[in-house]
């Protein structure tokens, strides 16, 4: 074991063991002031984006190609910390009101971003499978923390059972696949593929860990549980977890698929298609009859899912694919910023009983609370893809680079779906603005905080653009 | 600093300034908010002018072009690039100069929300102004879809009773459009490397077979937005919903942007399909006019009359686009403007009866001469100037329109050319209908159920005569001396004819 080795894994081992003094700590805490581990919690992120940050341009690997340090995961790791900061800020007024404050509420998210940034590290899969369950079972203990509220519990319980199941066929992919080429290491599997000439063991194994991620990120058809669970667990967590978790998901099948299975590409590719096309398709059409913001959110949530799978059609063509990964990885920016904006809003209008979450409920926001209405409708039109937010621009990149791949139909389903998508978006936008109503919203510093930024964040970064996107090229360069 | 001083720069984000202003008025000083929006866009106006000044009309090509680099990284090439021509300059100073005056008319139509109200409209005008002076695909698409959302919102929030409904189909239908427009301009961007215009342009190497494909998706976004028919559904329901102010750019503006939309990038991008297409962008364009006409006499409300007359005048005007000859070229974008300012006056003159009876219906009026004579005779010229009267600018426009497509060898059959007279024939009868049950003949029950109310319809105040007075200067120029108008544009029309391979 080397300093080169430690140094690959540096921002991880801060986080982790932050995470685990935080732990300590907060047993001395008291209880009323909870909010000290919160800050705490917010704190250690910070440092570790610092660390993180610090690391751009640095490429190693370490631990016998365990795990990587390249462009890729130090933009991942970057995205899902801020992720992670702003889960922090998301919860800190939220669990209070709800009466559900407790100190492992940080912990548990900050070991959950530990398992996210090492899903971005792992070359091999017995690492990329320790990430997944590391980030998972904080997940499930989250959603489930608003015990003994029922729903709250239906949701974890729920999360875990599907959750474990799919993990099963991970695991039972990591096998055949170890059975076809005699290693779990991703560059050893690239050498035995591409040598052996009947790839079927290989095929199903890989499409078997394709079913796991596709569960964590919600793509369809293995998106059952994903209203129910966004409905159910704390909307603090579920603003994490829709971003962190679906970050974390795109970048393993990124790196998994990318860089172990170029030799497979060609039925990938077909599977891929078909998922991305299926996932947009029913996640927005889906979210039309939807009346409860919660569950619309989780819908549209699985459609974008179904966006950035866009990104992955082409892999296999090695004349796009930096260009469509780079576009994945910006999309996943500009999803996750707009995503925790839009939960902000939906938290800032959750009242202590969980009533205002129907999205009757926003009816007269704009005359009573401007600054909230006009920072939701900047959401609302980045996640339909309108001018001048980032949404437009990600979709824009996106659009490109599957049109570049050839996938011109692919293209047209999806703005086909994202005029559907308008369809219901547009329903708060009427609500909010057109139609009278007595809302009653929770300020919260923190929470107002995130918004504005979030906001700012969505209309300025659109704009200019110009170093997001050279970033999220640099990143994908070496990963091929 | 350089960049904020280009002279097209500050024309077109001129009115965020605005914006920023009347974020610290308070809500409830309406006056404050209504006189600064008039002050912006009476400013922003001057802008327009001050660039009209530095405009050389002699010069085909763009100019005062502000032109940066924006996103010009991994593989990206996108640019900031402003530019104005003889194609763009008229409908940039109609703009400027139809804001203010919608401005004007909502002194007192608008009561309630003030501040979103002016809010909205200067975001529009912004948008409006973007469209007309991008020549990036990429800058153009982002003004184009910006537009749809403040008039979402002037409809939406200021509207009548089915003011939702008119928003989002409004919303909806335009997006339908926008969202094919936008995979041609990345094919585009993909295939030229660039999403400048003028450069896309100079290349001209599309293969004809995708040409085709590249000219429906523009034709998509911008035939819904002109409207064509059968595309014109939304028009009606936005028009009769929308307050006046939203009414006259919704008329005056945005419908142009989609005949600007043909001219500026179908016709040169796409040259050798457009010209096979020019035959079927006629008959669709004659349907059009007979159809308008024929729907505009059934209309009971007098605002959907006047709706369903803007489809039948920009058949004209799509027709003579796809003239493609210099008369059918020049009468065409002419007639745009002309179409803004008559149809434009005529939604104010309703707005301001509406003001005082909140009703449209035709029937109910009548007699309304001897009421009000000031109102009446100055509908009877707006009248006369939309259904072309010689002496008024409609003349001139359909005139030069019709000239251009009897002699046009891209349509091909000076058929169309001949049934499309007929539109100017019944363009007269349901404009004189309208008139002669208004204004003429016996009270309405509408004075009595006024009186009711204590209070006698009114003629115009001064407020209301500066607001149209402006609009009837016009229409008597162009009426009778449109050769500067033409002058303004015609080099820049000879060029866009020489690139059109015209068998």
């Amino acid at each position: 074991m080397t300093q080169l080795d430690f140094s690959t894994i540096l921002p991880y081992t801060i986080l982790t063991a932050w995470a685990c003094v935080l732990l300590l700590v907060d047993l001395f805490i008291p209880k009323d002031r909870k909010g000290i581990t919160a800050l705490l919690a917010a704190l250690g992120l910070a440092i570790t984006l610092g660390f993180t940050l610090a690391q751009v341009g640095l490429e190693q690997t370490g631990f016998n190609n365990m795990v990587v340090l390249d462009g890729f995961s130090t933009f991942v790791n970057a995205l899902l910390l801020v992720s992670g900061l702003l889960g922090v800020a998301l919860a800190y007024g939220y669990v209070k009101r709800v009466g559900i404050e407790r100190g492992e509420y940080y912990t548990l998210l900050l070991f959950s971003v530990t398992g996210m940034m090492l899903m971005a590290q792992a070359t091999d899969l017995i690492m990329v499978f320790l990430a997944l369950e590391l980030l998972s079972i904080p997940l499930y203990v989250l959603a489930a923390f608003a015990h003994p509220k029922l729903e709250s519990e239906e949701a974890g319980m729920k999360y875990f059972l599907l959750g474990a199941f799919s993990t099963g066929f991970v695991v039972y992919g990591i096998a055949l696949i170890f059975g076809a080429t005699g290693s779990t290491s991703l560059v050893d599997i690239v050498a035995a593929a591409s040598s052996s000439s009947s790839n079927l063991l290989l095929t199903i194994g890989a499409a078997l860990l394709l079913i796991g991620f596709g569960f964590k990120v919600a793509a369809v058809p293995f998106h059952m549980w994903t209203p129910d669970v966004y409905q159910g667990a704390p909307t603090s967590v579920t603003a994490f977890m829709s971003s962190g978790a679906k970050i974390a998901g795109f970048a393993a099948l990124l790196r998994v698929f990318a860089s172990a299975f170029p030799s497979i590409a060609t039925d990938m590719t077909d599977i891929l298609w078909v998922l991305s096309a299926l996932t947009m398709i029913v996640g927005n059409v889906i979210a039309i009859s939807q009346t409860d913001i919660k569950r619309m959110l989780a819908y549209s949530s699985i459609a974008h899912a179904g966006y950035i799978l866009m990104a992955f059609v082409p892999y296999g063509n090695p004349d796009v694919r930096n260009v469509s990964v780079a576009a994945g990885l910006f999309y996943l920016v500009s999803y996750a910023i707009t995503n925790f904006g839009a939960w902000a809003v939906v938290i800032s209008l959750e009242t202590k009983a969980g009533k205002g979450l129907t999205l009757d409920d926003y009816s007269g926001l704009a005359k009573k609370h401007p600054a909230l209405a006009a920072a939701m409708t900047v959401f609302i039109l980045s996640l339909i893809g309108f001018p001048p937010t980032l949404g437009m621009v990600g979709k824009f990149y996106l659009f490109r680079a599957v049109l570049a791949g050839g996938f011109t139909w692919l293209a047209i389903i999806g703005v086909v779906t994202s005029l559907i998508s308008a369809f219901y978006y547009l329903r708060v936008v009427v609500n909010m603005y057109m139609r009278e109503g007595d809302p009653t919203t929770e300020r919260e510093t923190w929470l107002d905080l995130s918004t504005g930024a979030t906001a700012l964040l969505t209309i300025a970064l659109s704009l200019v653009p110009g170093f997001l996107f050279a970033w999220a090229s640099a990143a994908v360069l070496k990963l091929f | 600093m350089e960049f904020l001083l280009q002279p097209l720069t500050l024309l077109t984000f001129f009115p965020l300034l605005g914006i920023l202003i009347l974020l610290f008025i308070p809500s409830d000083n309406k006056n404050a908010l209504r006189w600064t929006t008039l002050g912006v866009t009476l400013v922003t106006f001057g802008i327009s002018i001050w660039v009209l000044t530095m405009f050389n009309a002699s010069n085909p090509s763009l100019q005062l072009v502000a032109k940066y680099d924006w996103i010009t990284v991994a593989g990206w090439n996108i640019q900031y690039h402003l530019g104005l021509d003889g194609l763009s300059i008229l409908l940039v100073l109609l703009t400027a100069f139809l804001t203010p005056i919608s401005i004007l008319s909502t002194w007192t139509a608008v009561e309630e929300r003030v501040k979103d109200f002016m809010i909205f409209f200067l975001l529009l005008e912004v948008g409006m102004l973007g469209v007309f002076l991008a020549q990036d695909l990429f800058l153009f698409y982002i003004f184009w879809e910006f537009t749809l959302v403040p008039m979402y919102f002037l409809i939406g929030i200021f509207g009548g009773p089915r003011r939702i409904y008119a928003a989002v189909k409004f919303f909806l239908y335009t997006m339908a459009g926008s969202i094919l427009m936008l995979l041609a301009i990345l094919w585009l961007g993909i295939y030229g490397q660039t999403f400048s215009v003028p450069e896309l342009i100079a290349q001209h190497n599309i293969p004809t077979n995708i040409q085709w494909w590249l000219f429906l998706a523009f034709t998509a976004a911008f035939a819904i937005k002109v409207p064509m028919w059968p595309l014109h559904s939304w028009l009606p329901d936005a028009h009769v919903e929308a307050p006046t102010a939203g009414s006259v750019i919704l008329a005056g503006v945005l419908l142009k942007m989609g005949t600007y939309g043909f001219l500026r990038f179908n016709l040169p991008l796409f040259p050798e399909a457009a010209v096979k297409a020019a035959p079927w962008i006629a008959l669709f364009a004659t349907i059009g006019i007979i159809y308008g006409a024929a729907v505009s006499y059934a209309q009971a409300d007098v605002k959907k009359l006047v709706a369903y007359s803007s489809v039948s005048h920009l058949g004209f005007v799509m027709l003579g686009l796809f003239a493609m000859n210099k008369e059918g070229i020049a009468g065409a974008i002419l007639q745009m403007i002309n179409h803004g300012l008559s149809t434009g006056a005529l939604f104010l003159l309703v707005g301001m009866i509406y003001e005082q009876t909140h009703t449209r219906e035709i029937k109910v009026y009548g007699g309304l001469w001897k009421i009000t004579p000031i109102f009446g005779s100055i509908m009877l010229i707006v009248s006369l100037s939309s259904m072309g009267l010689p002496g008024l600018n409609g003349f001139v426009g359909e005139f030069t329109i019709l000239l251009g497509a009897f002699g046009s060898q891209a349509i091909g059959n000076a058929w169309y050319a001949a049934i499309s007279a007929l539109g100017v024939i019944m363009a007269a009868v349901y404009i004189l209908y309208m008139f002669q049950k208004m204004f003429l003949g016996p009270e309405g029950s509408i004075v009595a159920e006024v009186k009711k109310h204590g209070h006698a319809l009114r003629d115009l105040n001064a407020r209301e005569l500066i607001t149209i007075i402006p609009l009837l200067i016009f229409i008597f120029w162009i009426g009778l001396y449109p050769k500067p108008f033409f002058a303004l544009m015609a080099p820049a029309v000879e060029n866009l004819v020489k690139m059109l391979p015209i068998p």
